[in-house]
């Protein structure tokens, strides 16, 4: 026994400690409580994982019987493996320099600890997610990360645009959950359990039909949380939560929690073709798609937010290739760089007081350095420049992926080339030439430097740091092996370099340009700016059809004559049976005894007729 | 009944149809007095009654199990006689009476 | 031997049960129960209950009996009046009564026919040591809680008779 537990106990007693005395707490107190809980959690990551002996085989602890009926048995049981131990070390460890960061970001906000609160709430259904031995306790992790993104991107509630953001975030995860669920009950039905060593042991056995089918649905699952192609409208309106915990929920953890899905079941997906396929194209398609619309926005927020959803299809192409492990390295490397992105664009925004569009800003690497040259190491990492971790983790997927489909590697090179257009954009957008901005911009306090300096290293060192394929070995039974890595390296470099080049060419050399192009592009740049009409679409297709036929049969037929009818009757009927029952309700101690002897008779004669069920039992 | 068996000792069955006596007299008294206190006291009487069945069970079995038991209960017939008859107390201070079919507040 | 000590002491039992409830003073009700109690705690030693027999007789008709008899005394409780009364209790109180006792008879010597003679020696598992050991090993959170209860009981006792509600 490691005593896992205790890794989500601590930041849920720090959730119920600010949640509970955070308004009456001094804010230091709530500071130290919320970071110290997930420090101390890291910590205790890093006691585990070096005590542990071997990682090979997951070692489950059994805490209690959660759930017993009939045949359906859910233990609480945790596990860690080595995709738990990674998974495990960038939760706590990202969550501890975010929530170091989050202190200087929201000092002055109202509601502190109640943001805090939520945060480690936040971290304690993650790390449940990520520990859990059986579907059913990832599913309570899946849901609770759902809540907590609910919670946060409302966090400024008074706001109507954020509350509605958390809305549409809940409702389109909610369809992704559907999958979830429907995949447990396909697996509970088909294996008997729900426990991962049980399912994956007997998976091989199975018909390909229903392996698919269990795939698909995950997948389902998968793409409502981690974005993708066609749920992934939400997450770009996430961004109105704050900007910490759109670096920690929505770019460096929870939307990974879909690529930590399939990469967990692997076994399910391995077995089932077609559902490879199916993830491959589903993460090929995000991935252009989102980089497409990311080369039009203004808002520093939506870009990156464009770009997690473009990189996650990165991971989900990487495991529909077969490379798993691929996957789960980008998941790793990009939780360092996107999570740096998002914090050194939280402190962009810091820095001009609150403005989010880039338009407004421009010049800031004079007056806040810092923040240039970690977001500098970010944006190299990210457009997989040479040695940095983004370079590693992507091109292990390139070459799983030209191992698979050359086709496919094109598209994708293609795609990173885009990729670092528009993260490169932004960065010259918000850095160079003269302020644009109102107000002076300034560097923001050590608090939130300091986290961004630790993020900065890893994102340059990060890729040979962890580097994931070797740490997981052979946990995964199909590894897609590239033969010609080096000329397909160059080429992926040769199109991140050009990428950078362009975006340095068109808004630092000749800035007029740019402007020039979008109106000769007319009708298909307001398409692209207008995120391809896609809000729009669903509004039509699905959000208006379902508000109406609420309205119209659902409320007024059968809500109003059907429901309301047999809750009426049921008033109108309970009160006469009322009427002739309350004559025995004489108030009388008496005549209450007189009932309960009769109902002793009665119950005694019962025994006796019915044969005593206990005689017998004396000896 | 095998007079001779009865020199070897009380077969268990008597006790048993004591206690049911005892309680069966008991819950007569609970349904027929009209004071309070009495009517209490035959709560006692019914107790104890379920008291003689646990120790009769015990020795059949030859098992402790029934003393614990009753001593359970023992210990909440104490506490229900100490609140109990605080509320007759106050019931009696508000009323000025001990007759059980003039306190019928629950049913308005 | 020991038929006629149960028969003694059945007898006494039933005779002072009777009593209890058909005294119309509430006085007389109270020591009628008090002589159930102790020749209860008699047929208690007969079974082996040495220790519950003793707290029958010190908690029972010592503690509990005194408290019932103080109240008595304080509240100067004469005979019951008849005033009011349940139709229910007069017409259904009586067959009721009857149909109960007859069907647990009838159970008890349908069932349980032949159970072991008792006889005074043979089993010695109901000592003071006995019953503490198991008290204070299997049982000892019920018996901690009993704790719990006694205190609630005292404090609302003491809640309720306190002579102004303020």
């Amino acid at each position: 026994m490691q005593n896992l537990w205790i890794i989500p106990a601590l930041p849920l007693l720090g959730f119920l400690v600010n949640g509970i005395f955070g308004r009456k707490m001094p804010k230091l107190m709530v500071s130290l409580t919320a970071v110290l809980s997930v420090v101390l959690s890291f910590a205790y990551v890093l006691f585990v994982l070096s005590s542990a002996k071997s990682l090979d085989q997951p070692a489950v602890e059994h805490y209690f019987t959660w759930i017993q009926s009939g045949a359906f048995n859910v233990g609480f049981d945790y596990q860690v493996d080595k995709l738990t131990a990674i998974m495990l070390l960038v939760v706590t460890g990202i969550g501890s320099l975010i929530h170091i960061y989050s202190t200087g970001y929201m000092a002055h906000e109202e509601g502190y600890w109640r943001f805090f609160a939520y945060l480690n709430l936040f971290m304690f259904f993650m790390l449940n997610l990520v520990l859990a031995a059986n579907y059913l306790l990832v599913f309570v992790g899946w849901e609770g990360v759902g809540l907590c993104s609910y919670l946060l991107i409302g966090f400024y509630f008074t706001k109507k645009s954020a509350t509605d953001a958390g809305n549409k975030a809940f409702i389109v995860n909610r369809i992704g959950d559907f999958g979830v669920a429907l995949a447990m009950f396909l697996i509970f039905i088909t294996f008997k359990s729900l426990d991962f060593h049980k399912v994956f042991a007997l998976a091989p056995g199975k018909p390909v039909a229903t392996l698919t089918a269990i795939a698909l649905l995950l997948l389902v699952g998968a793409a409502g949380k981690s974005a993708q192609l066609p749920l992934y409208v939400w997450l770009p309106d996430a961004m109105e939560g704050p900007t910490p915990v759109s670096a920690l929920i929505h770019a460096a953890t929870m939307v990974t929690a879909g690529v930590y899905l399939c990469a967990r079941s692997s076994v399910i997906f391995v077995h089932s073709p077609a559902a490879m396929d199916t993830v491959a194209m589903v993460g090929l398609a995000t991935a252009v798609f989102a980089a497409v619309i990311g080369l039009a926005q203004n808002d520093i927020k939506k870009v990156f937010a464009y770009s997690t959803v473009s990189q996650l299809g990165y991971m989900f192409l990487g495991v529909g290739v077969g490379a798993f492990s691929a996957g789960v390295w980008h998941l790793v490397t990009h939780a360092f760089f996107k999570a740096l992105l998002f914090l050194g664009a939280g402190s962009v925004i810091h820095a001009c007081h609150g403005e989010q569009d880039m338009r407004q800003m421009g010049g800031l690497r004079k007056y806040a350095p810092v923040t240039f040259a970690t977001l500098g190491c970010a944006s190299l990492a990210i457009a997989g420049f040479p040695f940095t971790s983004g370079f590693y983790s992507k091109d292990a997927i390139l070459v799983a992926a030209h191992a698979h489909a050359p086709w496919m590697f094109w598209v994708a090179v293609f795609t990173a080339g885009m990729t670092a257009f528009y993260v490169w954009r932004a960065y010259f957008m918000t850095f160079f030439g003269k302020y644009r901005g109102h107000g002076h911009p300034h560097e923001s306090p050590v608090s939130m430097t300091g986290p961004l300096v630790i993020l900065a290293a890893l994102s340059l060192a990060g890729g040979f740091l962890f580097n994931v394929p070797e740490i997981l070995g052979k946990m995964f039974q199909v590894e897609a092996e590239g033969a010609e890595a080096a000329t397909l390296t160059y080429i992926s470099v040769a199109f991140g370099l050009a990428g950078i080049g362009l975006a340095y060419f068109l808004y630092v050399v000749n800035s007029a340009l740019p402007d020039k192009i979008a109106s000769s592009l007319g009708g298909l740049y307001t398409l692209v700016y207008n995120k391809f009409f896609v809000d729009e679409l669903y509004d039509v297709t699905v959000v208006q059809p379902t508000v109406n036929g609420s309205r119209t049969l659902l409320w007024r037929g059968i809500e109003h004559y059907v429901i309301d009818g047999v809750v009426r009757g049921v008033g109108a009927n309970a009160l006469n049976i009322g009427g002739v029952l309350k004559h025995l309700q004489s108030g009388n101690i008496r005549s209450y005894a007189t009932w309960v002897v009769i109902g002793g008779a009665v119950l005694l004669i019962l025994m006796g007729v019915g044969g005593f069920a206990f005689a017998g039992g004396v000896r | 009944m095998d007079l001779n068996a009865l020199v070897h000792g009380v077969p268990v069955s008597w006790y048993l149809v004591l206690s049911a006596m005892l309680f069966a007299i008991g819950a007569a008294g609970f349904v027929l007095r009209r004071n309070i206190i009495t009517v209490f006291m035959c709560i006692e009487l019914m107790l104890n009654a379920v008291n003689l069945t646990f120790i009769a069970f015990s020795h059949e079995l030859k098992s402790v199990h029934g003393h614990i038991f009753t001593f359970f209960v023992m210990v909440v017939a104490a506490a229900e006689a100490a609140v109990g008859l605080a509320i007759i107390l106050t019931v009696f201070k508000n009323r000025s009476t001990l007759n059980i079919d003039e306190v019928s507040t629950l049913k308005n | 031997m020991e038929i006629f000590f149960f028969l003694l002491f059945a007898i006494v039992a039933l005779a002072c049960a009777l009593n209890v409830v058909l005294q119309k003073h509430p006085i007389s009700s109270a020591l009628s129960l008090v002589g159930v109690m102790v020749s209860l705690a008699v047929l208690y030693l007969m079974l082996g209950a040495e220790f519950i027999a003793m707290a029958q007789v010190v908690v029972y008709a010592g503690a509990v009996m005194v408290l019932f008899i103080f109240v008595i005394m304080l509240l100067n409780a004469g005979a019951e009046t008849r005033k009011g009364g349940s139709i229910t209790a007069q017409v259904l109180g009586i067959p009721a009564l009857l149909a109960f006792f007859a069907a647990l008879v009838f159970l008890i010597t349908t069932y349980y026919p032949g159970l072991s003679p008792v006889k005074f020696g043979d089993f010695t598992g109901g000592g003071a040591r006995e019953i503490g050991m198991k008290l204070f090993s299997s049982y000892l959170l019920p018996f901690e809680v009993t704790s719990v209860l006694i205190l609630i009981a005292i404090v609302g006792a003491i809640v309720l008779a306190r002579k102004e509600l303020d």
